[in-house]
């Protein structure tokens, strides 16, 4: 499962169990037709794509296969912010998801393990939003943000919004609607390892002298931290390509336009396929080089 | 508030004085400890001994501030810790499951204490500590990758290596063979003479109970049913509990019929079985008393009564397992359980055999009586792995045999 996809003791343990048989590889077989058909096929296609260039006179939207590696300066400079912005954003949706999620497993994985029936009720309603549409509750938030709503009602109220402000459009109800949505994706991992942690571990430090505050620096983050890294990875990487959010539809505005947007307006309207594509590459290239220099600064455990 | 003990830098000088007054620990349902008072003597090496689930990890999670007493005041060094948190007592527990850190290398492990409290050489130090347990080698290594008598040697230094006024050891060589369970033995000792601390030695092993420890409190269902030197323990055990549990008793239980200024005398289905007074914690009604296999002999013929002697018999022999240096036999009489004799096997005595008459003496000052009201159960239960393991064998053989009659 995706909660403990991120433990290196394990992997380092299982490691040394490395036994190479036919009937091993066998069984690897259909995992890796499900990955050349689904993942490494879908990739190719896209990278062909976004080398391509419009056809001399060809209708609008018509292209042909060439190897014109402007389209990635093209895209760089026309949607460099969008770019920055999107990770910008999801870094923030991630930061504050931590913030609120880390309490709440903490909460449902340690205050609550004495009594099991109130933890499978709060896991659930961590869960819960999962049983409506991502974008009716995305949506529903824009109906709570708009201008005649109670939340805007409040803020011009006490005058933090000027007349005829809204919230929606802003970065801040960007940022909100990532958080809000990817919250649970950052509490379920952080709950399984905070399940598991022994808590005898927890005494030992009090018993040597740490205070609750060390204790928890020095033991409980440190063994919490192959949760926190999954659920900030299962929240950045998609937070960052997300589309719904930021959209004018929903709670954006096109100054809070973020990668996802911009590659689905160039596919679905304005017909450059190859830029999107291109810009799809470009969001994927960066998310492996930030995810890769995070997950080995974390793997050393000297993140903390 | 902040014990001065546990202040930046500074080692306990000596062990401290612990007192538990009037403790009571319930849990919902469940009282795991009932009104226990205890007083150990600053630089005392402490047994605690006792079956399992009879309350001593509760104790010591007590002492170490784990745990909250329902009742009760709990002083170290004359002063009451009994509302300070666990980081605030100078004391250290060596876990009965280790809790090492995962996450940390064994010398970092050792180090933690040490670098709370801000001593400048942790490293040097938890290098020393774990010379000291003989792992100095696998010092970059993680927990995962020692074997479970290793990790407890690491707990052992990462707790020693904070110097505690007072250090609780939650059967801390359980794990351990043998020959290390010895050799560690020697070194918990030696550690403990050396810096005077005040070790409080929780097990259910009572072979190490009465090697190691100064003195030795015997605890049943939460409670501590008698508490003194090992040898005093042994001779003169107080209750059927401490009797079966530390070490071997044939017990006897009977009416008072004859008493005088020095003894009483108690007839137990026939058996009339004299204990001087000073050995006998009540002096009329039902009572029980008991003796030692090794304080009784046998003797083929009917031996003359004479003064100072208990003589019981005739009965049967009916199991004889030798042991080298001595033999174990197991006499059966009319209306007593199986009685246990431990003969030493010099050159000159003489064999029984399975099946022949004989009678039981033994002097009359190793008799005891015991403080339990009425009869006692006969096999007042034994926890397995206390025992030495040549009552383990006798014990299988009897249950073999119990099966080959049964079958
Ligand atoms: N947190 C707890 N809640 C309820 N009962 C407990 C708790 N901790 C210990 N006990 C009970 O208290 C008794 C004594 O336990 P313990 O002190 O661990 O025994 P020992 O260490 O002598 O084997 C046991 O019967 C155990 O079930
Ligand atoms: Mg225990």
């Amino acid at each position: 499962m995706a909660f403990s996809a991120f433990t290196p003791t394990e992997q380092k343990a299982d490691a040394s169990i490395q036994k190479r048989s036919p009937v091993a590889l066998l069984l690897l077989l259909p995992g890796v037709i499900f990955l050349v058909l689904f993942f490494v096929t879908p990739l190719l296609s896209l990278l062909l794509t976004s080398l391509q260039e419009p056809v001399p006179g060809g209708f609008f939207g018509e292209y042909r296969q060439a190897l014109r590696w402007e389209n990635y300066v093209f895209v760089l400079e026309t949607y460099g912010t969008q770019t920055l912005r999107s990770f910008g954003y999801a870094a923030l949706a991630s930061l504050f998801a931590l913030l609120i999620g880390f309490p709440l497993a903490y909460f449902i994985g340690i205050t609550l393990r004495r009594f099991p029936l109130l933890q499978a009720l709060c896991l659930v309603l961590v869960i819960a939003p999962f049983f409506i549409s991502f974008l009716l509750r995305t949506l529903a938030w824009k109906q709570i943000f708009a201008i005649e709503g109670p939340v805007a009602g409040f803020f011009s109220m006490i005058g933090i919004l000027g007349p005829g402000q809204s919230i929606t459009g802003t970065a801040f109800s960007v940022v909100f609607g990532l958080t809000y949505n990817f919250i649970p994706f950052m509490t379920l991992p952080i709950y399984a390892t905070l399940e598991r942690l022994d808590l005898r571990l927890v005494e030992a430090g009090g018993d040597l002298y740490a205070s609750p505050a060390t204790t928890f620096r020095t033991v409980t983050l440190p063994l919490a931290a192959p949760g926190v890294i999954s659920g900030t990875l299962l929240t950045f990487i998609p937070a960052s390509g997300d589309y719904i959010n930021a959209s004018r539809d929903f709670l954006g505005s096109t100054e809070t336009a973020m990668i996802g947007t911009v590659i689905e307006a160039n596919f679905l309207v304005l017909q450059n396929y190859p830029a999107a594509a291109a810009l799809s590459i470009v969001l994927m290239a960066v998310i492996l080089v930030l995810v890769g220099i995070y997950v080995k600064r974390s793997g050393t455990e000297d993140l903390l | 508030m902040t014990n001065s003990a546990v202040s930046r830098g500074d080692f306990a000088e000596a062990g401290a004085d612990l007192e538990l007054v009037g403790i009571s620990k319930r849990f919902p349902g469940f009282t795991a400890i009932d009104d226990l008072d205890l007083t150990i003597p600053a630089g005392s090496f402490f047994a605690l001994l006792g079956p399992s689930g009879c309350g001593k990890t509760t104790t010591l999670r007590l002492i170490a501030g784990l745990e909250e007493p329902t009742a009760g005041r709990i002083l170290i060094g004359g002063k009451d810790v009994t509302r300070t948190k666990a980081f605030q007592r100078p004391v250290n527990t060596v876990f009965q499951s280790y809790a090492l850190f995962p996450h940390m290398t064994i010398l970092e492990n050792v180090a933690f204490g040490l670098k709370r409290r801000g001593v400048k050489d942790a490293t040097r130090l938890a290098h020393e500590a774990l010379q000291l347990v003989e792992l100095d080698h696998v010092s970059a290594r993680r927990p995962s990758q020692l074997s479970g008598g290793q990790q407890q040697r690491v707990a052992l230094a990462r707790a020693v290596v904070n110097r505690p006024a007072l250090l609780l050891l939650d059967e801390p060589l359980g794990a351990l063979d043998l020959k290390l369970r010895r050799q560690m033995q020697i070194e918990l000792k030696d550690i403990q003479s050396e810096v005077g601390l005040t070790f409080l030695h929780v097990t259910h092993d009572q072979e190490e109970a009465m090697t190691m420890a100064d003195t030795v409190a015997v605890m049943n269902k939460g409670q501590i049913e008698q508490m003194g030197a090992p040898q005093e323990l042994y001779e003169l055990p107080r209750t059927a509990f401490v009797a079966t549990f530390l070490g071997q008793s044939n017990l006897f239980t009977g009416q008072v019929v004859s008493s005088n200024a020095d003894s009483i005398t108690v007839d137990s289905a026939g058996a009339r079985i004299t204990v001087p007074k000073p050995r006998a914690e009540r002096q009329s009604g039902l009572v029980t008393v008991g003796v030692r296999p090794e304080k009784v002999s046998l003797t083929s013929t009917k031996p003359a009564e004479a003064a100072g002697v208990n003589v019981v018999g005739p009965g049967r022999i009916s199991d004889v397992s030798f042991s080298g240096v001595s033999t174990q036999y197991e006499v059966t009489i009319a209306g007593h359980g199986p009685i246990s004799v431990f003969e030493q096997n010099t050159s000159i005595s003489r064999m029984h055999h399975d099946g022949d008459e004989v009678w039981l003496t033994w002097s009359v000052e190793h008799s005891f009586g015991l403080a339990d009201e009425g009869d006692v159960e006969h096999d007042a239960p034994r926890f397995v792995d206390d025992t030495p393991t040549t009552s383990i064998a006798t014990r299988k053989r009897a249950q073999l045999k119990a099966e080959l009659e049964e079958g």
